[in-house]
């Protein structure tokens, strides 16, 4: 169902998605989530790309806003291209680093498509809006009528292409519906924004429609999030 | 007797000590070395290697800072033992660092025995080899010396600084003295202070060496001796630390040397005994006794933060050097935690840093060796700083 190649890129390990966005979006190409992303993010900014994969998103911040991009990933080979495009990337994991950042010392915080596979999401939540102004979350809507019916009629955790590894065998171990989402958002205090659902071709669900809407159409959620 | 029991050339360790195979930069008592010891070192001199061309604007020059035991003669023949240069894996045509693109310098350290002035070196005032009058050095007085060298070759500005280990400390120390001397820097499998467990290693080789009867209180190029045993027990205990318990057991087991059963012996039954007495022994023909005392003490002695007030992070405050830090999984010698506090500094000073822990089951010898996924990072991190620099 997803089927356009310019769809939201598969939700699995970085390595994983790298190395399928390598495949399905050329240097380019960039992915409408990361045009989205880009046009939240004010010109010449501090940037810290938490899970930042092979760097094709910070490379297109640097290139269009000409921000001052950190990244840190847990893949080597992450790393390695990261490396590779000039960007200043480490290594490290979204659980137990940010802790090492100070208040304050950058205007973003991104975290795309990895909330879902951290171990203490709203502990890392908090702490991308402590060392940041703001935050840019993105992350696979488990409430997406995909999802729904594959474990309300079918009975089965979706495996699809959006989500392609079956249960015993994800990174992701914390899935969330959008709803969900803004509920942690208002339970931290946290003012949102934006707020984006792209659909299945990768483009917005359209602005102005009810969150249920956006919770069942949407297959990813995109949130520009700051401080309270 | 005991100069003639191990094979091996001739020592040619005073030649090479004052008179090197390599060129020489050689600076008057007016250009003296000011070392952290309080003590002007003048008259002294470089010994280095250089591989490449400088390019017309004179922004190509990497510089490679070589490890406790190493030397300049990173990528070609060494003159003493005939072997390929130490880091031909990494340097060379075609290699990450590139020497058809870049102009790379490798200077040997002061303290060194290959002809940088070091404790084998004649002494001018006494016309004897310095051994123990020799100063104290640092690690930033190895800097500081290469910075006069990168001076007198008329460098402005270095593109890359590398290094490993003790490499890599002289490649902090760098970024932090001149950090507009320095476009990008890769310290590689190194920290920013020499820890207790470490001290307590290079003290047990420093007690070998003493303990040799032949170290005659550091006089024995005076008396025609050589401390031989007491080095190549330093250096065994030493190689040890270099390794992994992974990759011993893989490479030697329990296997024995050319036996089929123990020989109720203190032969070298063993395989890792026999490889261990042959780097013992082969080290000796190269490097001078006094001058491991002097450099593992330099290494002892580095913490880069008690020069900025026990804060890392101001080491590098503000600094335009674009970093590339790289640790190893089984190093326990500079252990990946040692690079992430460096990453740490380096994120908490607002410089620019990448950092990648490599898989390895080498240990800390893993930097020297066939790392693929060492070669990688350091490539795309080479090419994208040499573009960022306009070097083509």
């Amino acid at each position: 169902m997803s089927g356009g190649t310019l769809g939201p890129p598969p939700v699995n390990s970085a390595a994983v998605a790298a190395s399928a966005q390598g495949r399905q979006v050329g240097e380019g190409h960039p992915r409408k989530d990361h045009l989205l992303v880009a046009r939240m993010v004010e010109p010449g900014s501090r940037v810290l790309d938490v899970g930042c994969g092979d760097g094709l998103l910070l490379a297109l911040l640097r290139q269009r806003r000409s921000v001052d991009g950190r990244g840190i990933e847990l893949s080597r080979e992450g790393v390695s291209h990261s490396l590779a495009r000039g960007l200043a990337v480490i290594q490290g994991d979204a659980d137990t680093d940010l802790v090492d950042y100070p208040d304050d010392s950058f205007d973003y915080v991104i975290l795309s498509q990895t909330l879902q596979a951290t171990r203490q999401p709203r502990v890392v939540l908090e702490h991308m809006l402590r060392i940041g102004r703001r935050a840019i979350v993105s992350f696979p809507n488990f409430g997406h009528w995909r999802v729904r019916y594959e474990i309300g009629v079918r009975g089965r955790m979706p495996v699809t292409e959006n989500l392609p590894q079956p249960w015993y065998d994800t990174p992701n171990i914390h899935f969330c519906t959008i709803r969900d989402f803004v509920r942690l958002c208002r339970e931290l205090g946290v003012q949102i924004e934006q707020a984006h659902a792209l659909g299945a071709s990768g483009d917005p669900v359209r602005v102005n429609l009810p969150w249920w809407v956006w919770n069942l159409f949407g297959q990813q959620g995109i949130f520009l999030l700051r401080r309270g | 007797m005991n100069e003639h029991s191990f094979r091996g050339p001739a020592p040619t360790h005073r030649s090479e000590a004052d008179e090197p195979t390599s060129p020489v930069q050689r600076f008057a008592a007016s250009e003296a070395l000011v070392l952290d010891a309080g003590i002007a070192l003048g008259p002294w001199q470089i010994a280095y290697q250089t591989y490449g061309e400088l390019n017309p604007d004179r922004s190509n020059a990497v510089l490679v800072c070589h490890a406790l035991t190493g030397d300049q003669h990173v990528a070609n023949i060494h003159p003493v033992t005939g072997k390929p240069g130490w880091w031909e894996t990494l340097v060379g045509p075609g290699r990450p660092i590139d020497t058809e693109r870049f102009f790379v310098i490798c200077a040997n350290v002061v303290g060194g025995c290959m002809g940088t002035t070091g404790p084998a070196s004649g002494n001018p005032d006494s016309g004897r080899p310095w051994a123990l009058d020799f100063p104290v050095v640092t690690i930033r007085d190895m800097v500081r010396a290469q910075k006069m060298l990168i001076d007198r070759l008329g460098i402005p500005s270095l593109f890359c600084v590398v290094g490993g280990s003790m490499g890599g400390m002289q490649v902090l120390q760098w970024a932090a003295s001149y950090p507009d001397r320095v476009f990008a820097a890769m310290p590689i499998a190194t920290g920013a202070r020499h820890s207790a467990q470490n001290i307590a290693f290079h003290e047990v080789g420093r007690q070998a060496v003493m303990a040799d009867p032949d170290w005659r209180r550091g006089r024995y190029l005076d008396e025609g001796v050589r401390p031989r045993k007491g080095l190549a027990v330093a250096r065994m205990g030493a190689h040890i630390t270099y390794l992994s318990e992974g990759a011993l057991h893989r490479k030697f087991g329990r296997t024995l040397q050319d036996r089929d059963a123990p020989t109720f012996t203190f032969d070298a039954d063993f395989q890792i005994e026999s490889y261990l007495r042959y780097q013992g022994i082969s080290f000796v023909e190269r490097f001078d006794p006094n001058s491991y005392l002097y450099v593992t003490r330099a290494m002892d002695y580095f913490d880069l933060s008690a020069d900025y007030g026990g804060t890392l992070a101001n080491a590098f405050r503000g600094s335009p050097t674009r970093f590339c830090v790289i640790s190893f999984t089984s190093d326990w010698l500079f252990p990946t935690r040692d690079s992430r506090a460096i990453v740490h500094a380096l994120n908490a000073g607002g410089a620019q840093v990448g950092f990648v822990e490599i898989e390895s089951d080498k240990g800390h010898d893993a930097f020297l060796l066939e790392e693929p996924e060492m070669f990688a990072a350091a490539r795309g991190f080479l090419d994208a700083a040499a573009s960022a620099r306009g070097i083509a």
